[in-house]
């Protein structure tokens, strides 16, 4: 199993709880806003603790409450795209992408600069500041960045929600090529069924009652 | 200009310099613990911090007197262990600057660490940053112009130090005789209109440049983000 997800968490007066196993490729957590699919998201990359409950991710255990085990968001290897880019606004493109190459322990790594940028076709962008660059622009940076930390696996939060159609086409082929040709797992929260229906290999919905 | 002014002048900027630094450290690690810290006397610590913003200066001046003094507990405690003595010094004459200071130092610095999006500290997390990278990558580069801009500012209040100073550690020449205590002292005295006006057009000119510079950091933290810091 490429995610195993087992945790509720109180957030206010709702409470998140999801249930989910699924083989890998890329696994849609679709369903309406606020029924806390973010918040799932986060609890994976360790940004948000769980009140109970294990992860698991590719055989490694990230949290297991009744172990004890809590892994910190830097060892968790969570390649995370935000749904706004979340570029660091102080660094230029270059040092955006490279900030997690950086970090990641050489034998984690398993895309290079040059390879990315061409993945990606951001070689013109390289020396922008992230204030400057185009939704779609800023959002295959972030993906670059995300990828080029070395991850595991990859958590994707409506990436496409703050685009315009053509971009939404450009990025969600980017993503269709990470899916069939990096092989990396892939955990992607929308709430938009076209696009989860394209994309998905797994489904899981989250509805408004569960 | 006369060389005693000249002294009175540098005596100024080095008992403002000396304050700044002083308070820097203490007034980031307050600033921090305001914006982000959860703790029961939250309030209470963040009213004592702006007490010296509203007590009369001679109160706080009167209050270093008795804890840094001779007979003081810091004092004597200073004293024993590190042969140090702020009564009467120009080291006192900063000290009290840099109590001064520290409200409106606190102010600007709380402002900027809250404007930092701690959703990119997150992002840097996942990216495989420490706390610790974190926050010398993400979060002190994105506040440092606002914690410029705080010390900036408590310069400039440093430099403007009178009751709490004068209180304290008095009026010696060459020791802690800065430009308001020595305008005080001049206005004492007829016939001395001179050289007043050359002190305080020099106190008004590096006043105005410090609010200028502080006002100047505060814009680079970019529209929406912090705000004025007066």
């Amino acid at each position: 199993m490429s995610f195993e997800v087992d945790v509720a968490r109180r957030l206010g007066d709702a409470q998140v709880a999801l249930r989910l196993r699924s083989p890998g490729g890329l696994t849609a957590l679709f369903g309406p806003s606020g029924v806390g699919k973010s918040s799932v998201l986060n609890m994976v990359a360790g940004l948000l603790r769980p009140d109970r409950g294990r992860i698991v991710v590719e055989g490694e255990v990230l949290f297991d409450r009744a172990a004890g085990i809590d892994l910190p968001p830097e060892r968790r290897r969570a390649g995370y795209v935000f749904q706004d880019g979340r570029l660091f606004p102080h660094k230029r493109v270059k040092d955006n992408l490279l900030y997690g190459w950086r970090l990641a322990d050489p034998a984690n790594r398993w895309m290079s600069l040059e390879h990315a940028v061409d993945f990606l076709g951001i070689g013109h962008l390289l020396g922008r500041w992230p204030r400057t660059l185009s939704g779609g622009e800023a959002q295959r940076v972030a993906i670059g960045r995300a990828l080029l930390s070395g991850p595991r696996f990859l958590l994707m939060d409506e990436p496409l929600s703050s685009l315009d159609a053509a971009r939404r086409e450009e990025i969600m082929g980017v993503i269709e090529r990470i899916r069939d040709h990096l092989k990396r797992p892939i955990l992607y929260v929308s709430h938009d069924r076209a696009e989860v229906e394209r994309l998905a290999s797994t489904i899981v919905d989250l509805g408004s009652g569960s | 200009m006369t060389a005693e002014e000249w002294s009175i002048i540098l005596l100024s900027l080095k008992v403002s310099l000396l304050a700044v630094l002083l308070t820097l450290p203490v007034a980031f690690a307050l600033a921090w613990l305001l914006a982000r810290g959860r703790f029961p006397g939250k309030l209470l610590l963040d009213a004592v911090v702006h007490l010296p913003l509203v007590l009369p200066p001679v109160v706080t001046g009167w209050l270093l007197l008795i804890a840094f003094g001779t007979n003081g507990p810091a004092g004597r405690l200073l004293a024993d262990w590190f042969g140090l003595s702020f009564m009467f010094r120009w080291t006192g004459a900063a000290l009290a600057a840099a109590i001064m200071a520290l409200p409106l130092m606190v102010r600007a610095m709380r402002l900027s660490i809250e404007s930092v999006d701690q959703r990119l500290e997150g992002a840097a997390r996942t990216l495989g940053a420490g706390p610790a990278r974190t926050f010398l990558s993400i979060t002190l580069p994105l506040a440092i112009p606002g914690v410029l801009a705080g010390a900036v500012l408590g310069f400039a209040r440093s430099i403007g130090e009178f009751g709490a100073t004068i209180t304290f550690v008095s009026n010696i020449p060459g020791e802690t005789r800065t430009i308001p205590i020595a305008i005080y002292g001049a206005l004492q005295i007829p016939g001395n209109e001179a050289e007043v006006t050359r002190l305080a057009i020099i106190a008004v000119l590096l006043s105005l440049g410090a609010l200028l510079v502080s006002e100047l950091l505060t814009l680079r933290m970019g529209p929406g983000k912090g705000g004025h810091v007066l």
